[in-house]
């Protein structure tokens, strides 16, 4: 069963053109996409083709000059901005790009107690947090550290314990491996592909199509806000992308361990 | 050729070393890759061999030489993040030309079209203001490029295209490369060795 889709979903920005006319800059058109649970889709784009606006709109976090016209289902529920705002952090979980998430002037530990009492949970112990990190392979000393101190591979593993506190049905991992190394990169996508083994629906947004494909079931690939294409995983791998829409398969034979778009090197 | 000779770097007398008695040596017309997992020094490297930082111990020198404090540097640092290495109230024109006054050949090898050069770098995709900013580090006194992560932001098209213009220009130019990424395919491509941290 569905457990979200997005159809059709349009975003503007109102901007002020001269001193009394409106104009709508539009960012993302018409885009229409589903996950099921126990399924990794995977959103990838160039940087600017409208990824993290998706997301936001997704998780209703847009600004207040956003114009956002079609419809967004959690569980068949059409959600409008309160009922989004509702399940935000409790059902629908977001995992930010970034450790500039974090708040600097927090350890882990107080960080993890908001992230539980913003999720409802009742009762958050130091132990039950200990637990939390413990599911990502890292330590309980972990919970007196400040941001500043950890890795980038560590920081992303709190980021991802901080988003499942509440054990969501749906993650949004916004570039869960931005800059991290591929070992750690390999970490978070197989706890995400364990969430969604364990009958979560997760959507991936990456810049990294190998990755994307290596780590999800279906890519929807979009270009310059609009949805080029929704590939299964499978495609790209099967007789070097031959099964692929263009734009899909230009990306794919443009990656380095493929043609690299005819670059002749030693 | 740029040498970098038992260089370390830590952020103050108390804080860790963050590279430790690192040597490196690139030659005029040599790509090399620089790789390894995070947290490893990769970027702090890059930025003592452009002079970007001093190292606590060890040496860089150009051709056996340390690089004058002014001046021109012929060590230029190209970065992930191309708009937080522009100035944003400038004009792409004006930041290109801060270093030198490209000719059409130049900017036509990079695929930098002339509308570019009236606007500002919001106004720019981040491979389209990544191809500005190694036309501005190829002023003529330029001879080694530190590449680090710069096509990491991209996507494949527009990293592929990038490769192919810069790597024609450092095989034209002769000039020494290094080249630092997470991917290995990508430096199995681009480099002539790899080097690892």
């Amino acid at each position: 069963m569905t457990l979200f889709s997005v159809d059709r979903l349009t975003v503007a920005f109102r901007r002020y053109q001269g001193l009394v006319g409106e104009v709508d800059i539009g960012c993302l058109s018409d885009l229409t996409l589903d996950v099921v649970r126990g399924e990794v889709v995977a959103v990838f784009g160039a940087s600017g083709a409208g990824k993290s606006l998706f997301a936001h709109a997704a998780l209703g976090l847009l600004p207040g000059n956003a114009v956002v016209t079609g419809s967004i289902r959690f569980e068949g529920e059409r959600l409008d901005a309160a009922r989004i705002a509702a399940l935000r952090g409790r059902r629908i979980a977001l995992v930010p790009q970034s450790i500039s998430h974090l708040d600097p002037l927090a350890t882990v530990g107080r960080q993890l107690g908001w992230a539980a009492r913003r999720a409802g949970r009742k009762g958050f112990t130091a132990g039950d947090a200990v637990a939390a990190l413990d599911r990502f392979g890292l330590d309980g000393a972990v919970l007196a550290r400040y941001p500043h101190t950890l890795s980038g591979g560590m920081a992303r593993r709190v980021l991802l314990a901080i988003a499942t506190l509440g054990e969501p049905d749906l993650v949004i991992a916004d570039e869960p491996t931005n800059g991290l190394d591929p070992d750690n990169a390999d970490r978070v996508f197989g706890y995400l592909r364990g969430f969604a083994d364990a009958g979560k629906g997760v959507i991936v947004i990456s810049h990294d199509l190998s990755a994307a494909v290596a780590s999800a079931d279906r890519v929807a690939v979009l270009r310059d806000g609009a949805l080029v294409a929704t590939e299964q995983a499978a495609t790209f791998r099967e007789d070097g992308g031959a099964g692929l829409t263009p734009y899909a398969r230009a990306l794919w034979r443009a990656l380095p361990q493929h043609a690299f778009s005819g670059v002749a090197h030693a | 050729m740029l040498e970098a000779r038992g260089i370390s770097f830590r952020y103050g007398p108390r804080e860790p070393l963050i590279v430790r008695g690192f040597d490196l040596a690139v030659a005029p017309g040599e790509v090399v890759g620089l790789a390894g997992p995070s947290g490893r020094g990769k970027s702090t490297i890059a930025r003592l061999l452009a002079r970007h930082l001093r190292p606590t111990d060890g040496v860089v020198t150009v051709d056996g030489a340390v690089v004058p404090a002014r001046g021109f540097n012929p060590v230029q640092l190209l970065s992930q993040s191309p708009v937080f290495a522009v100035n944003p109230r400038w004009t792409v024109r004006r930041i290109v030309n801060e270093a030198w006054t490209p000719d059409a050949d130049a900017m036509r090898a990079l695929g930098v079209r002339q509308a570019w050069l009236d606007r500002y770098p919001h106004e720019l995709s981040g491979g389209e203001l990544q191809r500005l900013t190694i036309l501005r580090a190829l002023a003529p006194g330029m001879r080694y490029l530190v590449a680090d992560e710069i096509t990491s932001m991209l996507d494949p098209l527009a990293q592929a295209e990038i490769w192919a213009a810069l790597l024609a220009v450092v095989k034209e130019r002769a000039l020494g490369l290094l080249a630092i990424s997470h991917d290995a395919h990508l430096l199995g491509r681009v480099a002539d060795r790899v080097v690892t941290v």
